[in-house]
């Protein structure tokens, strides 16, 4: 009875390792390895579809399924392509993915689809996904793979739909198309320079906060 | 104060030139054209001149002191300078909270953000002006009509002369037939000042007093504003010959929008025009081409501070390739 106890204290421990290191590879991509702020990947869809937080966020989700899919699948067959042709294959199955979702989006959620246009198609050279498939996907398990895609992922629709947000609030005077104050805005944060000004911004408030607590 | 032992290459120059000197003659020399928009911008022009030099020192002062983290230096009179330019360039009748906005963003983002003072990229109030022409741009081109009562705050708006000029081309008159027409105005209203526009651009008399004075103190050069006169002058004369009914004579350009204001207070800025003679020309014909092309096919009427932002940005490019000749150098 003791000895058995004993094990399954064990195993329970274990899997709250397990469990912790998964979350750590979660939060990885969130904080410390954030696509947009961190690594600075992905520069074409931040800029262009973050008009609107919904924009923002509804491409960041998007990106978010495809990552996990394309992590999973390269971290599963990964070890069976050759070497020569890794970066062709990794586009084929990504491209398979960001298939998937542009169909799923035409079919479920049309108006967006319409917004986001190009950019969900353009998922495909999304340079975070490439550079997921190569440099975690390709070298680690089908299960770090997943929390890996899923962290990247949502530190990538956390800073998307940030951006969005901001840029929306100020241009539009809105919150995720609610208006709070009547009028224009200032219309210049929805136009291209606008994305430029908000996220070198953000950037700077991001590594600050990121700063402060790592010296706490 | 301490005395300090400073070492440095040569070479060295020995003068009383001070930062605050400079500023303070040039906004001596936009006084002038300052007193002209009061006279017949009224209680406005000094309403929007107050809350844009206000939110420009105020906010240098908190950023030197909070963010920058250097002592502020707002007595050198940059930043009250920046927000008297930009109120300049900015049509009398707007909502005081959009001045504010510019001026913010003048300052927080196209002067401290870059380092400060000689660190900007970029002219400050030409970089708060096309900022609020961008994002109201209703708001930014509502001209109030000049009037001479002080008080004058129901005025009519109107257009400025490059408006509707592009207008009544568009409609297929000519220039001769669009100054004498309804909305019509002669030369001498554009000396003068009686036309609408950005209250501190109108009258070019007052602005031309400005040149003269900054000459005389040494402020600046000639060759920048002249270029860019000349430029204007040679680029408009050429389509003028080539076909009068579709383009207005040189005199209209020279005199109309902010092309006085920009060439002689703008483009001349320190920090953002090139080093040397030859570069400052190089820089000055590009201001005059483009600021002709845009108002001959672009968008917008006017495209001086256009040109002024796009050509600051190939300063360190022109300062670059221009380089004086070392000595003993082939």
């Amino acid at each position: 009875m003791g000895r058995k106890h004993r094990r399954n204290v064990s195993t329970i421990i274990k899997n709250m390792l397990i469990m912790k290191e998964k979350i750590q590879i979660v939060l990885k991509g969130i904080f410390k390895e954030n696509p947009t702020f961190v690594l600075i990947l992905g520069m074409c869809p931040t800029l262009a579809t973050t008009s609107s937080a919904i924009n923002g966020l509804s491409m960041g989700l998007a990106t978010s399924f495809v990552l996990m899919l394309s992590n999973l699948t390269i971290s599963l067959v990964g070890k069976m392509i050759p070497d020569k042709v890794r970066i062709p294959s990794y586009i084929v199955i990504i491209a398979a993915f960001v298939t998937v979702v542009d169909l799923l989006m035409a079919g479920y959620l049309p108006d967006i689809h319409s917004t986001l246009g190009i950019f969900i198609p353009l998922i495909v050279v999304n340079c975070i996904v490439l550079a997921r498939a190569e440099s975690f996907a390709a070298k680690n398990g089908a299960a770090d793979s997943i929390f890996d895609g899923l962290g990247i992922g949502l530190g990538f629709t956390l800073a998307l739909t940030f951006l969005g947000f901001v840029r929306e609030l100020l241009g539009a005077y809105s919150v995720f198309g609610y208006k709070l104050i009547s009028g224009d805005g200032i219309i210049l944060f929805i136009l291209a320079p606008g994305a430029f000004f908000a996220l070198a911004y953000l950037m700077i408030l991001f590594n600050m906060v990121k700063k402060k607590l790592i010296k706490k | 104060m301490e005395k300090k032992l400073i070492v440095s290459p040569s070479p060295h120059i020995h003068d009383n030139v001070t930062t605050r000197r400079l500023m303070r003659d040039v906004i001596i020399a936009l006084l002038p054209a300052f007193g002209v928009s009061v006279y017949f911008f009224g209680v406005n022009a000094l309403l929007v001149t107050l809350v844009s030099v206000c939110v420009c020192v105020g906010l240098e002062w908190v950023l030197q002191k909070y963010v920058l983290k250097t002592p502020p230096a707002i007595s050198d009179l940059s930043a009250a300078l920046t927000g008297l330019l930009l109120a300049l360039n900015l049509p009398s009748g707007i909502p005081l909270y959009i001045v504010a906005i510019g001026a913010a963003f003048a300052i927080g983002v196209a002067k401290i953000s870059f380092g400060g003072l000689g660190s900007n990229l970029f002219n400050p109030a030409i970089a708060g002006r096309i900022f609020l022409l961008i994002s109201f741009p209703v708001a930014m081109t509502s001209w109030p009509l000049p009037s001479s009562g002080f008080f004058a705050t129901d005025a009519t708006t109107g257009a400025t002369p490059l408006a509707i000029m592009a207008h009544g081309l568009a409609d297929g008159l000519t220039p001769q037939e669009i100054m004498a027409g309804d909305h019509g105005f002669s030369y001498f209203q554009m000396l003068f000042g009686q036309i609408g526009g950005s209250f501190g651009e109108v009258s070019t008399l007052a602005l031309l007093l400005g040149f003269a004075y900054l000459l005389f103190r040494k402020v600046i050069t000639w060759h920048i504003p002249t270029t860019i006169f000349l430029t204007v002058a040679v680029f408009t004369g050429i389509f003028r010959l080539v076909d009068p009914s579709q383009n207005p004579d040189p005199l209209f350009h020279l005199l109309s929008g902010g092309l006085m204001l920009g060439a002689i207070f703008m483009a001349t800025d320190y920090v953002t025009s090139p080093m040397l003679k030859k570069g400052a020309v190089i820089y000055a014909v590009g201001i005059g081409v483009l600021t002709c092309v845009i108002r001959k096919w672009g968008a917008y009427p006017e495209g001086i501070s256009f040109a002024i932002l796009i050509m600051n940005a190939t300063v360190p490019l022109i300062n670059m390739y221009i380089k004086p000749k070392r000595f003993g150098e082939k």
